[in-house]
């Protein structure tokens, strides 16, 4: 405080401080959002020379923005680097070969992303209308008291580390999935062509399906979350419209609310498949880690790309195996670097349209 | 057209309208009953994952966990150096991370709002925040530890470290945008220097936000469990030296978990009991410090 260039007058510092008591402020600060954020930034004295410490700073902070892209280039390069022994290998032929024998040295990736991607459609199926249906309650149908709790109790299960998923899946949940669902679900179909191959193979509460739906349990959270937020964009004026012409809840919301946040909602799903992706550990507990493309049964025990990377990589020696591992790695970060994308120009386009609210 | 087929007319358009009326109200009616499950549903789990929780994990909590090594199988011991390791690899990775964070997140709201490095680098950050923890793991391995050629705490750290990172840069830009701009302004005019502006005026006014932004990444990073699995390893042994493998708290629960002995998943329920508490209480703890402002 004594460094204050203004020594005489009365220290900045001490006057901001006392007069704007940051948590005293926070309704001010909302309230000023919307013009915090188009109004400039103040201008930098770029025209003389300013002091060092202001240049430093200044340098500091656009190098620690540098620093983040450079991770993602780091990142690229360094799984492109690593996977370059199979992908010199294989190609692109790596994607499509469903042989993993790392006995044999010989390696393609399909069992693991058929695996992840079975995984994912089942958990976003589940999710997706569950997450609706918490969005449309959250906005639309909850008593103003109960708003809060519950939304934090769904932002709560989002911060449940997903290895705490994992070890209840594999331990509560799993068992019960089998004794009541599994096993009634095979007397149902069996003989039925198709179902009955669907709902093949031992039930024991591991496998494809029990781990999709540990999945969307876990990204449920995350698209309720964004569907809720975005629902609340719609403008009060477009639904109460709506509701003065007479239309009842459900008309508003399916036929008012979602059309006009239709980006949104897709771009919230997007980014839930993008977690369930790249979800490792509950699926490591619950997909069972055998490497088998046999049957379409989603009770059957298979592997995903996160799972094989969390069982293997420590133990694989340099080499083919490691490679091998990389690029499956490398495969996802692609994967999700898409979605993920997609994601956000979809969220961006709602933004865009909105104008009123931030 | 005579009155009485009028009437007729009239009353059979009733009619249809009052069913056409009747089956929308049963169609919002299902709908709201539908919303109603959903929400059922997803508190449902919520409860049920808890209350494993705790009724599995109390049972296994006794002085013992904290003060003793993980043990070979079927045998008495704790997890004290699973939970060591995890707090250094924590706090390690926060003060690495934090600063970094908090710097790039001032560039983006004070010094670089509308440019195009800014539009990269928010673009950047939101890739990195959902991008799976396992690669980033991968990268931490190829640079570190193949270099190195061993499993660390330090590169366990650094993996935490990258993933606070993306985290605390988006709350920071977020709760200093948040900064009315005539607070900057009136220092502005009394000439204070920019970095000092900053420093003790935008950043201060920001403080509780910026908090919640770096207990929210310890509270993510108290519980990844995929970045340590090939950075730290894993260690049976209490080790306070930063360049060997080292316990922490998740790698240890995945290994017992997994395991078929008694003993070991009794005191990885434990594991997971501190772990759940430890998180849900840091992200309630955020939640308070910014009540009106999310």
């Amino acid at each position: 405080m004594s460094s204050t260039p203004l020594a005489g007058a009365p220290s900045p510092e001490h006057h901001v401080s006392s007069t704007f008591p940051a948590s005293a402020t926070a309704l001010d600060l909302a309230a000023e959002r919307g013009r915090a954020r188009t109004a400039a930034p103040p201008p930098v004295r770029s025209g003389r020379s300013g002091p060092m410490a202001d240049r430093l700073f200044g340098w500091a902070a656009k190098g620690a923005a540098l620093l983040t892209l450079a991770l993602l280039i780091g990142i690229l390069i360094s799984l492109l680097a690593g996977a370059w022994p199979a992908i010199a290998k294989y190609g692109l032929g790596f994607l499509t070969s469903s042989v993993w024998d790392p006995v044999q040295d010989e390696y393609g990736g399909l069992v693991m992303i058929y695996g992840t991607l079975a995984t994912s459609a089942i958990a976003l199926l589940i999710a997706v209308p569950v997450s609706f249906g918490i969005a449309l309650f959250l906005t639309e149908l909850s008593p103003a008291w109960l708003k809060r709790p519950l939304g934090i109790a769904i932002e709560l299960l989002a911060a449940v580390p997903s290895i705490v998923y994992g070890m209840w899946g594999l331990l509560v949940f799993g068992p019960i999935l089998a004794t009541y669902v599994q096993q009634p679900l095979q007397s149902l179909f069996d003989g039925v062509p198709y179902l009955g191959a669907l709902v093949s193979g031992p039930p024991v509460g591991i496998g494809i399906l029990s781990a999709g739906i540990i999945l969307a349990i876990m990204i449920i959270p995350f698209i309720a979350a964004v569907t809720r937020d975005v629902f609340e964009v719609t403008p009060p004026l477009l639904k109460e419209s709506a509701y003065g012409l007479g239309a009842t809840t459900w008309e508003v919301v399916s036929k008012v609310v979602l059309p006009y946040t239709k980006a949104g909602v897709i771009g919230g799903i997007m980014l839930g498949l993008g977690r369930a992706l790249g979800e490792t550990m509950a699926i490591t507990f619950m997909i069972g880690n055998m490497n088998q493309l046999n049957s379409l049964s989603l009770f059957e025990a298979a592997n995903s790309i996160t799972s094989a990377l969390a069982n293997e990589f420590a133990e694989a020696g340099a080499g083919l195996h490691q490679a091998a591992l990389m690029y499956l790695g490398l495969v996802l970060f692609f994967i999700t670097f898409v979605v993920l994308t997609l994601s956000k120009l979809l969220l961006a386009q709602l933004k865009k349209g909105e104008g009123t609210k931030s | 057209m005579t009155t009485s087929e009028r009437l007729l007319q009239a009353n059979a358009l009733a009619r249809t309208r009052q069913s056409k009326f009747a089956a929308r109200n049963r169609l919002n009616k299902i709908a709201l009953t539908l919303s109603l499950a959903a929400m059922a549903f997803g508190v449902f789990w919520l409860l049920w994952i808890l209350f494993e929780t705790v009724r599995l994990g109390v049972g296994g909590l006794a002085l013992s966990i904290f003060t003793e090594m993980t043990p070979p199988p079927n045998e008495m011991g704790g997890i004290a150096n699973a939970i060591f390791g995890s707090f250094v690899m924590v706090t390690l990775a926060t003060f690495v991370g934090t600063p970094i964070g908090v710097m790039a997140g001032i560039y983006l709201a004070e010094y670089d709002v509308k440019g195009w490095l800014a539009s990269v680098t928010r673009f950047v950050n939101d890739i990195l925040l959902s991008a799976p923890s396992i690669v980033i793991g991968l990268f931490v391995y190829a640079v570190v530890v193949a270099r190195f050629k061993s499993f660390s705490g330090l590169a366990g750290a650094l993996a935490l470290a990258l993933i606070v990172i993306p985290v605390v840069i988006r709350t920071t830009e977020n709760m200093l945008q948040l900064v009315p701009p005539a607070l900057r302004e009136a220092a502005y005019a009394l000439g204070t220097p920019k970095w000092k502006v900053i420093l003790s005026i935008t950043l201060r006014a920001a403080r509780a936000g910026v908090v919640t932004g770096v207990l929210l990444a310890v509270a993510r990073i108290a519980g990844e469990t995929a970045p340590l699995l090939f950075t730290a390893l894993n260690n049976q042994f209490w080790t306070s030296s930063i360049t060997e493998p080292m316990a922490s708290l998740p790698v240890t629960i995945f290994k017992f978990a997994m395991s078929p002995y008694e003993n070991w998943q009794q005191l990885a329920w434990a594991g997971v009991f501190l772990i759940t508490a430890a998180v849900l209480a840091l992200n309630i703890l955020a939640r308070v410090l910014t009540r009106n402002k999310l």
